[in-house]
């Protein structure tokens, strides 16, 4: 009895993290009627997925009226080759910096981490303008250089640290075998260094996935990415909304980070706890 | 060049270049911009530091300032106070520890998109909360917070400590779970109580890991953007804007590339100011041990 007051205010704050979650689940099933005449609190009288059907293929965003799942497409299109490009020069940046075969390679090292800390207004524009000039603006090439250039601090710190852990003897071994660099990295450490893939991934993708200000800026118009297209349906706007229709929209914008989130369990903990800790 | 370094050095090459191009080189080349009278494309007609007296005569730009002031100490504290508790109530021993863990980490894994509009929809004033609660009978009830001025950059608060509560709550469970239990064993011994114990034995020891939230906490107050476009708009009209809002509108929108530039210069100035030395102590940390 004396764990009462610790559960209870456990509960509560659970409470209070799930509340809003619930709601926006709650008025995505409510038909419109329901919304204007009802309270936030109450649950729908009569569910209906109507909502969901019109988020998903029929809600109309800057004038093209098929839906949240041209935009949800979008975001696969970018987040698919965007992981894979930051991942592979991660990865390999890591391990080169991990061998610290010479000072220089510390000092790119804390130059890259600083990177960590530059809010990327400050390098958006002469981005765009490189961006422009490689002949890759408004296309998906530039975006996927934009998160490859955003993304590669964060995995190459991951990796690094990781590959700092593996034992040199290990290394050595491999040169005496007659491996060389890229030997060394595709057959030994590589397969190592699964664990540390799989939480880069789920960052990544989770990263990726939620950015707004480079989907924004370097997407081309009806190439943006899903969080821009629903700050577009229901971001701050006045007039009549269809509220449902914006729940729903927003659980579908929300949904795969969500479950891979809940699918991914520790790894996602682990990597924010690494990127946060620096080795 | 020693052969066994060509093909790491290789390998580097593109890393190296994009450290050094599009982080540094863009710095320079944006603070190079911010002195001159760039309008909507980027010229070179050197105006001292003209764009830097606009910014600073502008009261939309000390709107932003004053915003962001709230908002870091407000989030910060927030978060740091309520991530440390929820850290302190799971490492007691509860059952189900990990559903916990889960739901308190969930809003973490959400876009800031996502959360501005969920809270929109919440702090609605026509169909939201306060009119839910004036429907239970409480009938002059009011949260109107979003439409009004002086209040709006609560709001965002708000949001964004549900948000990021979680990370707070992550980082000081690692730093709990580290603590010796010998520290624990001694303090039941000497029959010292247990918040007593937290307050003066734990909460000192676990210092770094305030400072790295802290820190983190931070970054993301300076490059906050996404959170209040979806939220209020920044409004309402600029009641709610934060510096990160303003140089991008002012450069993507309002062909006020100088003045925008300007803008991101002083973003980095206070990221560098209070991430600057944290980064040097810790540099200088790990040479000592």
């Amino acid at each position: 009895m004396r764990r009462f007051p610790l559960y209870l205010m456990l509960s509560v704050a659970a409470l209070a993290v799930l509340f809003p979650l619930l709601v926006m689940l709650s008025t995505s099933l409510k038909p419109l009627a329901e919304i204007n005449g009802g309270s936030l609190f109450a649950l729908p009288r009569e569910p209906t997925l109507d909502a969901w059907a019109k988020a998903w293929g029929g809600a109309c965003i800057s004038g093209d009226c098929r839906g949240l799942s041209v935009w949800f497409g979008n975001s696969f299109a970018i987040v698919l080759p965007a992981l894979f490009c930051s991942l592979a020069l991660g990865a390999l940046t890591g391990y080169a910096l991990s061998l610290r075969a010479a000072r220089w390679m510390d000092i790119l090292f804390a130059a890259l981490l600083i990177g960590l800390f530059i809010p990327p207004q400050v390098t958006l524009y002469p981005m765009i303008v490189l961006v422009r000039e490689l002949g890759l603006f408004g296309t998906l090439g530039g975006l996927v250089f934009a998160h490859t250039v955003w993304g590669l601090a964060f995995v190459t710190l991951l990796f690094r640290n990781f590959f700092l852990s593996v034992p040199r003897d290990l290394l050595k071994a491999a040169r005496v075998d007659g491996a060389g660099f890229l030997a060394t990295f595709w057959h030994v450490m590589l397969p190592l260094s699964l664990p540390v893939c799989a939480v880069a991934l789920v960052l990544q993708f989770t990263y990726i996935w939620n950015d707004f200000i480079l989907g924004l800026t370097f997407a081309g118009p009806g190439r943006q990415p899903v969080t821009v297209a629903l700050n577009i349906l229901a971001g701050s706007q006045l007039g009549p909304q269809e509220y449902n229709v914006n729940m729903a929209a927003t659980m579908i914008a929300a949904l795969p980070t969500i479950l891979v989130y809940l699918l991914s369990g520790r790894l996602f903990v682990r990597g924010i706890a690494a990127g946060a800790v620096k080795g | 060049m020693k052969s066994s370094l060509r093909a790491p050095a290789i390998a580097l090459l593109p890393a190296g270049m994009i450290t050094f191009i599009c982080f540094y080189l863009f710095i320079a080349w944006t603070f190079a911009i911010s002195l001159t009278g760039s309008q909507l494309l980027p010229s070179w007609d050197f105006v001292g530091l003209a764009q830097y007296e606009r910014l600073f005569a502008s009261a939309r730009w000390w709107t932003a300032l004053r915003n962001m002031a709230i908002y870091g100490t407000l989030f910060i504290t927030g978060c740091l106070s309520l991530g440390y508790l929820l850290a302190i109530l799971i490492d007691r021993g509860v059952r189900a520890e990990g559903a916990y863990r889960t739901i308190f980490m969930l809003p973490l894994s959400m876009s800031f998109v996502v959360t501005g509009i969920i809270w929109q929809w919440m702090l609605n004033p026509g169909l939201g909360i306060q009119q839910a609660v004036r429907g239970l009978g409480w009938e002059d009830f009011a949260f109107n917070w979003l439409v009004r001025a002086d209040r709006s950059i609560y709001t965002v608060v708000l949001a964004g400590i549900w948000q990021q509560s979680g990370l707070c709550m992550a980082l000081f469970l690692a730093g709990l779970r580290g603590v010796d239990p010998n520290i624990w064993k001694a303090a039941k011994v000497d029959g010292i109580p247990t918040w007593r114990v937290y307050a003066s034995i734990i909460t000192p020891m676990l210092r770094p890991v305030f400072f790295t939230a802290a820190i983190l906490l931070f970054s993301l107050v300076v490059k906050s953007f996404d959170l209040v476009v979806a939220l209020t708009g920044g409004g309402p009209g600029f009641a709610s804007d934060l510096p990160a809002r303003f140089v991008m509108e002012h450069i993507l929108n309002r062909q006020e590339l100088g003045l925008g530039a300007a803008g991101a210069c002083m973003m980095l100035a206070t990221i560098a100011a209070v991430v600057g030395p944290y980064l040097y102590a810790e540099i200088r940390q790990k040479k000592g041990g």
